[in-house]
């Protein structure tokens, strides 16, 4: 088990080591000047600063010079400089990295919980009434999109119906400290959680569904069955556990597309992440800023990842058992 | 023909799917005539609702301009984008997922390590970082959703091609010394055709959506009207003006949900060993 995680970290860096090559080549491949885009918009930046960035990435020296530079800042989380914000890159991000792991971990949780959930039911009943209406429910959410269901949910329910905050990661001047902070943020995390988590919740009830049924038609449920055992045994130990595996793997696989819809509800709902950070960049076309959440997104989702992977071994004895 | 018509009308979701696709292809043809205006165009006063003009039927949006134009020339922006961006996602994914899995060895390794990459970074980040770099034009948009959108079709094309590379009729083709081309296009891919035209439609549905996602954010073509685009120009003024935003977002739904019934039904009558035996 050791090996299969130690495994799959060795791949993520690998991967990540690709993003940076990825957008080292980007940078070199957008129309002009290269320090141009570095610093943000042609003209936006003075002429020192972008001879500063000349020489610190060499852009006089040959590309295969320039490229081992650019790595071996980006390792040590040396992202560049935001001349727009006047910040270096890597703080901006680390500012606003937690409010962006608390939404996507929340609204990854919520969609996995409930899809499985709603999965379940719907196929336990197989064309009953519940069935239909989760199934119809499901395929509603997944025709949606993120950012318009996000605005429709703070218009109802912030705009018309005033239930829950839709705007922000807490109150502004409140001044709320422990538990009573802790509450402030949740209600402000309500909308952007539930909106974001929608079309994934979808995902993973029709998956969970049609895995369920397939897995009901194997012969060890029949044996199972044939040997007396309950219903509702049957369904949680035998067929649950087997047909959870496929939807790990997709969750797993889902996981960037969480951070994607997570730069649409961060703009929706001011909510101060990362996504919101990259919004604000593309207006600014601040590119150091844009390339680098780019490149800790590819990190989180990678680490969301490994963490399915973990999941993926505690529910699948198979992978535990061999070296 | 007649067999797979039978079954694609068996489900009524893609019958429902077929008419709305078919109203809202209609409404694109029709937008040039019917609103032969720009659609950027100020026509009557900002913020005119719907249903209280005899000849805008929806009202006018924040600079007074016709939302029902607005909503017909995005029609077209729409499903053009979601077409052509597929077609250049199948025209990456098929190749790839085909000569992986036929070749097998160290061209699938590299092919697939290649293929995961893309699936694993965040797809709409990188289509977000392809067009703040390079301007944002129709093309850049169909070409950035073509990029992040090939890697399941290549694993879907490869995983059809592993399954029939060894069956008998292949084998048949190389012994009466087809060349690996021949083989592949004539005999392999035909019979991994019905797989990729189930995926090629919901693709369809997904593109359309990350178009206007895009264009939600301000990344799309500055010169075309679509329907990302306009709610993003009316999120500001959601609270006096629902509509403009709830409009357009109606729309996007009712075209991807169209499409997702379709590709459903179509997954139905192709495979039908696949689907009826839930049944």
């Amino acid at each position: 088990m050791l090996r299969f995680i130690l495994g799959r970290l060795v791949k993520s860096v690998f991967i990540l080591l690709a993003i940076l090559i990825f957008n080292f080549l980007l940078i070199h491949a957008a129309p002009g000047d290269p320090a141009a885009v570095m610093a943000g918009e042609a003209g936006a930046a003075d002429e020192k600063f972008l001879a500063d960035l000349r020489t610190r990435f060499g852009l006089d020296q040959p590309l295969y010079i320039q490229l081992w530079t650019y790595l071996k800042g980006a390792v040590q989380l040396d992202l560049g400089f935001s001349y727009r914000q006047q910040m270096p890159v890597a703080e901006l991000i680390a500012t606003r990295l937690p409010a962006t792991l608390l939404l996507t971990g929340v609204a990854f949780l919520l969609s996995l919980v409930l899809g499985v959930i709603a999965g379940v039911a719907a196929s336990a009943r197989q064309g009953s009434w519940g069935d239909t209406i989760i199934s119809t429910l499901a395929l509603l959410f997944y025709a949606t999109p993120l950012f318009w269901v996000a605005l429709m949910a703070s218009l109802v329910f912030s705009v018309w119906l005033g239930w829950l905050p839709g705007f922000g990661y807490s109150t502004i001047g409140a001044g709320y400290t422990g538990f009573a902070h802790v509450l402030d943020v949740a209600k402000h995390l309500v909308l952007p959680a539930t909106t974001l988590g929608l079309f994934f919740t979808a995902i993973y009830m029709r998956m969970t569904r049609s895995s369920m049924l397939e897995v009901s038609r194997l012969d060890f449920v029949k044996t199972a069955r044939a040997k007396g055992l309950r219903r509702s045994v049957i369904q949680r130990r035998h067929i649950l556990r087997n047909a959870l595996l496929p939807v790990i793997t997709l969750a797993g696989l889902q996981a960037g597309q969480i951070f994607g819809g997570a730069i649409l509800t961060e703009t929706v709902f001011a909510w101060p992440g990362i996504g919101r950070l990259m919004f604000e960049a593309i207006n600014q076309r601040d590119y150091a800023v844009i390339l680098g959440v780019f490149y800790i997104s590819g990190a989180m989702v990678l680490l969301f990842n490994l963490i399915t992977d973990v999941v993926y071994v505690i529910v699948d004895p198979r992978i535990r058992l061999t070296k | 023909m007649k067999e797979f018509w039978k079954r694609f009308r068996y489900n009524r979701g893609a019958v429902i799917g077929l008419v709305i696709l078919a109203l809202v292809i209609a409404t694109a043809i029709a937008a040039p005539f019917l609103f032969p205006q720009s659609p950027w165009k100020m026509v009557q006063r900002p913020f005119l609702p719907p249903f209280t003009d005899d000849t805008l039927w929806l009202g006018t949006d924040a600079l007074g301009r016709d939302v029902l134009s607005g909503l017909a020339h995005g029609a077209y922006v729409s499903l053009l984008v979601g077409l052509v961006s597929t077609i250049v996602a199948l025209a990456i994914g098929v190749p790839v997922g085909a000569l992986a899995g036929y070749f097998v060895g160290r061209t699938d390794d590299i092919l697939m390590r290649l293929t995961e990459f893309f699936q694993t970074i965040p797809s709409f980040a990188l289509a977000i970082v392809l067009l703040a770099i390079f301007q944002p034009s129709l093309t850049y948009v169909i070409i950035a959703i073509a990029v992040v959108s090939w890697p399941p079709v290549a694993r879907l094309v490869r995983g059809e091609v592993l399954s029939l590379r060894t069956r008998e009729f292949v084998e048949a083709a190389t012994l009466s010394g087809l060349g690996n081309d021949q083989i592949i296009l004539r005999h392999v891919l035909p019979n991994a055709l019905p797989a990729i035209v189930v995926l090629a439609s919901l693709m369809v549905a997904q593109a359309i959506l990350l178009e206007s996602s895009l264009s939600f954010l301000g990344l799309g073509d500055p010169n075309i009207m679509s329907w990302g685009y306009m709610i993003g120009a009316a999120r500001t003024v959601i609270r006096t003006a629902w509509w403009l935003s709830f409009l357009p977002g109606m729309a996007i739904l009712l075209t991807v949900l169209a499409l997702n019934l379709i590709g459903e039904g179509l997954n139905d009558a192709l495979n039908p060993r696949l689907t009826r035996k839930s049944e």
